[in-house]
């Protein structure tokens, strides 16, 4: 445990005691055993405090946590094997997009989604998980191999949102989204997505058009991400709080917007605290959703994919 | 010359206002500084005569210029906007679209109809951008949505006019899932075979040229026209310096393969029916 986020303050403080109380029980006679239980005990509940009083932006934070589980992490977590794909077949290969066949508990699929860096090099290289058109193209290909060999496909979502550069937008940027969301829709093979950490606007929709569209607890969704949204509508970079409020891009927002389907549970604190228990829940998620996906007829589930994201707005006639 | 200083303060005022200056006798480019009739402009399909700046028109004026005698239906004409989030920045949302309502005598940023074009019988969604910024919002999503159901129900062809910044930030998630509705709609008017035209203006950017105004059969732009994923001021910032001339122009997207052609919009109809005969 490194990274504490600045709301998290008065767990580093009773973590820090807690690391001097069982050090001193190392040097010294007296039995601390019990102020040990008591103060772990004091953690759950201050972390459980927390939890149940986390602001918007304070989400948004969780979400961008460095220490939170990346795609690969659950790949390697949820998958007894995997076998990573490369290229888009006309470009290059784009880090920031990755995918492959995977082995979840004797279940083929194909598993696909936006990684980030652990470190600096790894950020630069993976481009802080914000891919070029070559990216979203990579994925297409992709979940068509999975259509083309009756696979089922997860999608995790994690990005700040598609790369702006230059190059980006030689190569079409958003024609590459674009198709992308139109091919979704008629894949005949059962599709879940599952926004993991952050749902940047169409960098995330890309490849988030799904039978099931799922929120980890602590993600955001929406537009924008609340930094822009500030510099827009507030004209300075110092109203994100207000913006991530006005935005209403938590999971349980969104949920209550019915823009998702569902919202998966984090372990106290966080994703970050925990890899192994939130990539085993999210195993038992996808493969219970796959189940009831199963019970249907592709076309059934084309549908319904396409009149559930049909109903999505709001207006008076 | 008392034209002259009105069309210098009209440089300050949207397009759409300066053309339709109460006593507006005269249009001034504002590209060239040209000063002509506003009847030889508007017979110029609101070009320059002298130097063919495209003018950023609206709906009104494409309807005009492509419906046989300006006759059309109009789809959803009463649709408005709802205020799901109860969204507020520095204004509130219901208050923003209220005002631009008043100020625009538009219901929101975008128009479907359907009639005949030489003929033929097509359906139009056209944007305004004038309604902030034509942002796309539910209102957008649902009646371009409801314009492609009303092609597929009727067999006919779906043309669709982009000029929009974007996505509509005061509608949020909801905003975002008109990407995804649209071209939902759109896949099916693939499935059934039915032609669809994109036309994208000067600009369109955004969560809009990220969905349908990429997904044409073909897609064809006006002269000049921006068009990107990312804004300019963005990329700039990304990249830490200045874009080259002519980035994101119609003529620098044609160049890269993502547009069929580009239209001069006095020959915009007749090129429109050619091709669709051809596909008859
Ligand atoms: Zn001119």
């Amino acid at each position: 445990m490194s990274a504490y986020l600045d709301f998290e303050k008065p767990v580093a403080d009773l973590e820090l005691k807690l690391a001097e109380l069982k050090k001193l029980a190392d040097t010294t006679p007296l039995d601390v055993s019990e102020a040990v239980v008591r103060l772990e005990e004091n953690i759950v509940q201050l972390r459980k405090e927390i939890a149940k009083n986390l602001t918007r932006w304070q989400r948004v934070q969780l979400s961008r946590h460095p220490e939170r589980p990346y795609t690969l992490d659950y790949v390697e977590l949820m998958c007894q094997e995997f076998i990573e794909l490369h290229g888009d077949r006309t470009v290059r290969d784009d880090p920031a997009m990755v995918g492959g066949f995977c082995n979840m508990d004797g279940q083929g699929m194909l598993i696909l989604g936006q990684q980030k860096g652990r470190n600096t090099k790894q950020r630069q290289q993976r481009n802080f998980g914000m891919a070029n058109p070559e990216g979203y193209r990579k994925a297409l290909r992709l979940m068509k191999l999975a259509e083309k060999f009756n696979k089922p496909i997860v999608a995790l979502i994690d990005t700040p949102g598609a790369f702006p550069g230059l190059e980006a937008e030689e190569r079409g940027q958003g024609e590459a989204i674009a198709r992308n969301l139109k091919e979704m829709f008629m894949l005949r093979v059962p599709v879940i997505c599952i926004i993991i950490g952050e749902g940047a606007s169409g960098g995330a929709l890309g490849i988030a058009i799904g039978d099931r569209v799922l929120m980890l607890e602590n993600t955001w969704y929406s537009v924008i991400s609340p930094e822009s949204c500030s510099s827009i509508l507030w004209r300075s970079w110092n109203f994100k709080e207000q913006a991530a409020e006005a935005l209403k891009l938590t999971a349980k927002d969104m949920q209550t917007a019915r823009l998702i389907d569902g919202i998966v549970e984090e372990p106290l604190g966080g994703a970050h605290l925990n890899h192994e228990v939130m990539a085993q829940t999210l195993k038992k998620v996808i493969l219970d959703n796959l189940a009831q996906l199963n019970q249907l007829s592709p076309e059934e589930r084309i549908n319904q994919r396409i009149d559930k994201f049909c109903k999505m707005g709001v207006y008076v006639e | 010359m008392s034209w002259f200083t009105r069309k210098e303060r009209g440089i300050q005022t949207p397009t759409e206002m300066k053309r339709e200056a109460p006593d507006g006798l005269w249009y001034q480019c504002s590209n060239c500084k040209h000063v002509m009739h506003t009847r030889e402009h508007k017979l110029n399909a609101f070009t320059c005569v002298k130097c063919n700046y495209h003018d950023k028109i609206g709906s009104e004026a494409y309807f005009s210029i492509l419906f046989d005698d300006g006759e059309y239906t109009e789809l959803d004409k009463n649709m408005l906007s709802g205020d799901p989030l109860q969204f507020e920045d520095t204004k509130k949302y219901p208050d923003r679209i209220r005002d631009t309502v008043k100020k625009t005598g538009l219901r929101d940023a975008v128009r479907s109809a359907y009639g005949k074009m030489d003929n033929i019988d097509i359906v139009i969604s056209c944007m305004d951008f004038n309604f902030v910024g034509g942002s796309m919002g539910s209102v957008v999503g649902e009646k371009i949505a409801r314009a492609i159901d009303h092609a597929i129900k009727h067999k006919i062809p779906f043309l669709m006019i982009s000029r929009s910044g974007g996505a509509r930030m005061m509608e949020a998630g909801y905003s975002l899932m008109q990407m995804a509705k649209t071209s939902a709609k759109l896949a099916l008017l693939s499935e059934a075979k039915i032609p669809y035209i994109s036309l994208l203006t000067d600009p369109t950017t955004g969560g809009v040229t990220a969905s349908f105004a990429m997904l044409g059969d073909f897609n064809i732009a006006e002269p000049g026209a921006l068009i990107g994923f990312a804004g300019p001021r963005v990329i700039r910032e990304t990249i830490g310096k200045d874009l080259p001339k002519g980035f994101q122009s119609a003529e620098f997207v044609l160049e890269h393969g993502f547009l069929d052609f580009i239209v001069d919009r006095k020959d915009l109809k007749d090129k429109l029916s050619s091709l669709l005969l051809m596909l008859q």
